[in-house]
């Protein structure tokens, strides 16, 4: 079988601007979540979330090209700048033939979406900016990192709520994996940090007001926030033969459906996509040395989340550290596995696990080593990232060191 | 805003070589009456954002049709002729 290497990264998160930024910040346990700046604000009963806070259009993109980026296009190209550039990606026009992209996104140009609606409805306006469609569509992001980039392979956009970019990963293992592409950009990216996107989450009343603490049993909810990060995923053989430098191997990916709730989590779903992801990567559980968990901190997900590890780990889940960074960066819901991605990496790179932030107290319901608080050194060879989506769509990735 | 405007078509063409020149990514000074659009190298998407750009600044529509840029009843064929549409509308809305 052909397998899967990463060979860039690239990321613009709360965290950070880049992948080193972000890894610093996982390191010291920086918490981004704040104060929204959003129009508006005053009429949100959630003021919270995690902003990148210094994205200048203007420092990374033309003035005639930015009315055609949306927000979460601009995090995608940013992220993919800094991943193509690691890689050294330098493609001949047969290898862009074989050369693709997959990103994962839940609400798209949704600040485009909010911004022309209060146009035509708030201020009553008959007319709209020409590129509010190409600004708005879901595979924005990846059809301009297609152009930027000249990937001519595949190319589409997932949109499974908070695993998009998981299950957008995954996509672009398997097609790497059949023979169909021999490198992907693949990843996420989400900005829905507008009132509308934050109004229409304050209505399921699982946004925490204060702040994000996965696993702790004083948790009080999720906390948005907004970012995205891009890799290079590229056959093995390839990568070797170009000496390319290897950041980890991608070798398991698991999916699944609870079909049983749209926002109740499920213990059955996860436990079948992480198993599934384990048998694929050809790993036994208790080689598994980090597990970046869903980690919402709402009070169903992480107790369900918990049940479905206990279920899978048995024995070997005291010995399992089990961190959610969202603490730290927020749920950035279609992007957020992907910079959740780059905690496996370094866990792996650097030997440094990311803590869980924000963690007071220990909850008997999710009696897991969560890395509270600080992170720690640990020597891990492979590693398991989490995602379970609302309407009970799971995707699990497992990576392994470079070998 | 408008009302500047109508008394004035100088000032007209003026707002409308700096809604084109925007676009073109060129200083409005460089914008002639002769040209065309393919001499500001201006594409499909520069031209209705220049369109939109143009009924944003005056409060006119433009019967503009992408898909047949020719017979949509407004001539682009210079930057002139543009500016003389506007001015038309203008006139035609003050009426």
């Amino acid at each position: 079988m052909r397998r899967v290497v990463i060979t860039g990264a690239g990321s613009l998160n709360p965290l950070g601007a880049n992948v080193p930024a972000t890894f610093a910040a996982m390191k010291a346990g920086v918490c981004a979540i704040g104060p929204l700046t959003c129009r508006d604000v005053d009429r949100l009963t959630v003021q919270i979330g995690a902003e990148i806070k210094d994205l200048d259009p203007d420092a990374h993109f033309p003035r005639n090209s930015i009315p055609l980026l949306d927000r979460f296009t601009q995090i995608a190209l940013v992220s993919a700048r800094e991943a193509v550039a690691q890689a050294g990606l330098n493609l001949t026009e047969e290898e862009q033939f074989r050369a693709g992209v997959v990103l994962g996104t839940a609400g798209g140009g949704n600040l485009t979406v909010d911004d022309n609606f209060r146009t035509v409805y708030q201020e009553g306006k008959n007319r709209v900016h020409p590129f509010v469609v190409p600004r708005l569509m879901h595979n924005a992001a990846a059809s301009h990192l297609s152009m930027e980039f000249g990937l001519k392979g595949p190319g589409f956009t997932v949109s499974t709520a908070c695993a998009s970019a998981n299950h957008a990963m995954g996509q672009a293992l398997m097609l790497i994996r059949s023979g169909m592409a021999d490198i992907m950009l693949t990843g996420g990216s989400e900005a829905m940090l507008g009132f509308g996107g934050i109004k229409a989450w304050e209505g399921l009343r699982v946004m925490s007001r204060d702040t994000c603490r996965p696993f702790s049993r004083d948790r009080t909810g999720m906390v948005q926030g907004e970012g995205g990060a891009v890799f290079v995923f590229e056959e093995r053989e390839r990568a070797m033969a170009r000496g390319a430098t290897i950041l980890a191997e991608v070798v398991g990916f698991g999916l699944s459906s609870d079909a049983s709730d749209i926002v109740m989590p499920d213990r059955d779903g996860p436990v079948r996509a992480m198993r599934m992801a384990l048998a694929d990567a050809g790993l036994s559980p208790d080689t598994i040395g980090y597990v970046n968990a869903h980690g919402t901190g709402t009070a169903a997900n992480d107790r369900t989340e918990a049940q479905a590890l206990a279920e899978i780990m048995g024995a070997h889940l005291p010995d399992c550290p089990v961190s959610s960074t969202k603490a730290m960066h927020g749920h950035l819901i279609g992007g957020t596995s992907a910079v959740e991605l780059l905690a496996c990496l370094m866990a792996l790179q650097d030997g440094v696990l990311a803590p869980t932030v924000n963690y007071t107290e220990a909850d008997p319901d999710c009696p897991l080593d969560v890395v509270p608080n600080h992170a720690r050194e640990a020597h891990v060879d492979a590693v398991m990232s989490n995602a379970f989506a609302f309407g009970g769509l799971n995707a699990v990735m497992v990576l392994r060191r470079a070998a | 805003m408008g009302l500047d405007f109508m008394l004035n078509e100088n000032l007209i063409a003026q707002r409308v070589k700096e809604i084109i020149a925007e676009q073109a990514l060129v200083e409005p000074s460089e914008v002639r009456e002769d040209m065309t659009l393919a001499d500001l190298e201006l594409d499909s998407l520069g031209l209705v954002e220049c369109i939109f750009g143009i009924e944003e600044a005056f409060d006119v529509a433009i019967p503009f049709n992408a898909n047949n840029p020719d017979e949509s009843g407004f001539d682009i064929s210079s930057v002139g002729a543009i500016i003389r549409q506007v001015e038309g509308l203008i006139a035609k809305q003050a009426a």
